[in-house]
């Protein structure tokens, strides 16, 4: 084992080489030809540098990073691999208080948006958890399907009101994230995600220690409810944000977690930073895949996430036997 | 001490734990025993504050566990419990860092460095330190959670059925090392145990439970008699007396 603390030592340097390369891959690829040089010589090429392109970059490293914390943190409360944003009806229900805020309060600010889809994020998060605390049958794959088919509820009263308003298609730009829109001051409130992991970082103890179960959490004086409160408080919250400014990037919380903890291990402390930025990869990475493949047009970075996730998603699915029981 | 005073806890109108008073002492083995559903493990998880009781309460040295801060609790009291979902991967020496929790909030101090190598050392799990838990066998497992409640270092060490799914090597093993916990730390061990022998060889008190309420109390040499081992469990029983210990055979 003597080679997996060096794994562990190593994995978080690895991570945040590869975010440093992508990023600086991600600041020069676009339709405007944009080279170092143009950015010291060229003021245009500066502008579109800096209004967009740099913009663009850190949104994409702060909302993976903010979704792979939010995995990690849900699938230690849940005790379950399988539990994500994605896969507990949290980004649904997220979506879902977005619209409520747009349809009820028509001129509601960025910030207001927010709030009201962390509160209705929570609320869909904390209703699974009571529906799983439930099931007497606690089988790996059974709770995520719960999950998924509340998040469905969600969606279908979100479609319905959706449709009725004709705001159908910017639910779907919710529900799939997209960068391409990203500039200059339409994207800082990502920097809460940021800092709600970071805050996670700060508390990763208490979320091991709540993972590991009430009882044993109990045992050492941690208060299995709080932890469990403020834990879904901030996946709800970087779910919230990230829905709101950019839209949802599925299966991202569910797969990150699920390879990085696979290599290092379930002590959050220790893998914490690097899920954070092997999120962050990933997800700068897809979105440069989408910038690429058809260009000069774009396909939406929740779509290339979405199916690479739920790619990875069935093959840790179908290994379950010989993973899942480790 | 613990005294507990008139603690009840009902599901469903049944009474699980119906009224018991009891004090557990300072130091020594006591250990539990009764049938399945007398109420064995529901007095216990109540005593270390994971059930909350519907009547009656709990004093740990003087404070009450249903109020005090959980964690000066965690500092007197530590609790091992058989949990079904063990599938965390962390490592052996991990566990035992999290003994140190209610001491330092995960910010080990010189003083739990040493206290966590101690516990390693004397559970002898040197070789496992750095395994992660879920590749252990079940012995060395539950070593490793001993030596998490070792590194808690708590006057009061409660334990839900150790010897679950253990063979006899490793039965033996865990209740000579709880046993040396008693003799050489000075602990207080309180276990719940289902085989009335090693109940018999290795306590110093037994107290017998059976539907709810303390039926018999004592040191084994008192409650390891046919008469009222057959009161406790409603089968027959011959006692014999095996080089000093008192053995019970139920088997035909």
């Amino acid at each position: 084992m003597k080679s997996s603390s060096n794994i562990a030592a190593v994995a978080p340097w690895v991570a945040a080489a590869l975010v440093l390369v992508l990023g600086v891959g991600s600041l020069f690829l676009g339709v405007a030809d944009v080279s170092l040089h143009d950015v010291l010589t060229d003021p245009e090429a500066r502008s579109v540098f800096l209004i967009s392109r740099v913009p663009r970059t850190v949104a994409l490293f702060l909302a993976g990073a903010a979704m792979a914390v939010a995995g990690l943190i849900m699938q230690h409360l849940a005790r379950n691999r399988f539990v994500s944003p994605t896969t507990a009806g949290t980004i649904d229900a997220a979506a879902l208080g977005l619209l409520t805020a747009t349809l009820l309060f028509a001129g509601a600010s960025v910030m207001s948006k927010i709030l009201i889809a962390m509160l209705f994020a929570l609320a869909g998060s904390l209703l699974f958890i009571v529906l799983i605390q439930r099931i007497q049958f606690k089988d790996l794959i059974l709770v995520p399907l719960v999950g998924l088919l509340l998040g469905g509820v969600f969606r279908a009263i979100a479609e319905f009101f959706a449709y009725r308003n004709n705001l159908t298609q910017t639910l779907d730009v919710w529900l799939n994230g997209d960068f391409s829109g990203v500039i200059q001051g339409r994207y800082e409130t990502l920097y809460f995600a940021g800092v709600v992991a970071l805050v996670a970082y700060v508390f990763a103890n208490w979320f091991t220690v709540a993972g590991m179960g009430r009882d044993f959490a109990t045992n050492v004086g941690v208060n299995y409810k709080v932890v469990m409160g403020a834990g879904l408080t901030i996946a709800a919250l970087a779910t919230a944000v990230v829905v709101v400014t950019v839209g949802a990037i599925p299966f991202l919380g569910l797969i990150v977690p699920n390879i990085v903890t696979l290599m290092l291990g379930d002590n959050m402390r220790r893998v914490l930073p690097t899920t954070a930025l092997a999120g962050a990869a990933l997800v700068i990475a897809c979105d440069m895949l989408g910038r690429w493949i058809i260009f000069p047009y774009e396909i939406a970075v929740g779509t290339i996430v979405g199916v690479i996730g739920s790619a990875i998603f069935l093959v840790l699915v179908l290994r379950r036997n010989r993973y899942a029981q480790a | 001490m613990i005294t507990t005073s008139d603690l009840t806890k009902t599901y469903d109108k049944t009474v699980v734990v119906d009224n018991v008073s009891v004090s557990l002492p300072d130091a020594g083995v006591t250990s539990v025993i009764g049938a399945n559903g007398a109420g064995k493990s529901t007095l216990l998880s109540m005593i270390s504050r994971i059930l909350d009781a519907d009547a009656g309460s709990v004093a740990v040295d003087g404070l009450d566990v249903f109020n005090a801060p959980s964690r000066e609790i965690a500092k007197r009291l530590s609790i091992l419990r058989q949990e079904t979902h063990m599938t965390a991967r962390i490592t052996v020496r991990e566990v035992v860092e999290f003994g140190r929790y209610p001491h330092s909030r995960g910010r080990l101090t010189e003083e739990c460095v040493q206290k966590v190598d101690e516990a390693i050392a004397y559970c002898d799990l040197g070789e496992f330190e750095q395994r992660g838990i879920h590749e252990l066998s079940g012995g060395q497992r539950q070593r490793a959670f001993i030596a998490m409640v070792l590194a808690q270092d708590t006057r009061y060490v409660l334990l839900d059925e150790p010897l679950n799914n253990l063979d006899m090597p490793h039965a033996t093993g865990v209740m000579k090392l709880l046993r040396r916990l008693a003799d050489d730390h000075g602990k207080s061990i309180v276990l719940v145990l289902h085989d009335i022998n090693y109940a018999s060889v290795y306590s110093d008190r037994i107290v017998a439970m059976k539907d709810g309420v303390i039926t018999a109390d004592g040191a084994p040499e008192s409650v390891m008699n046919a008469d009222t081992l057959e009161r406790i469990y409603d089968m027959r029983f011959s006692v014999i007396d095996l080089d000093g210990d008192k053995i019970a055979a139920y088997f035909r």
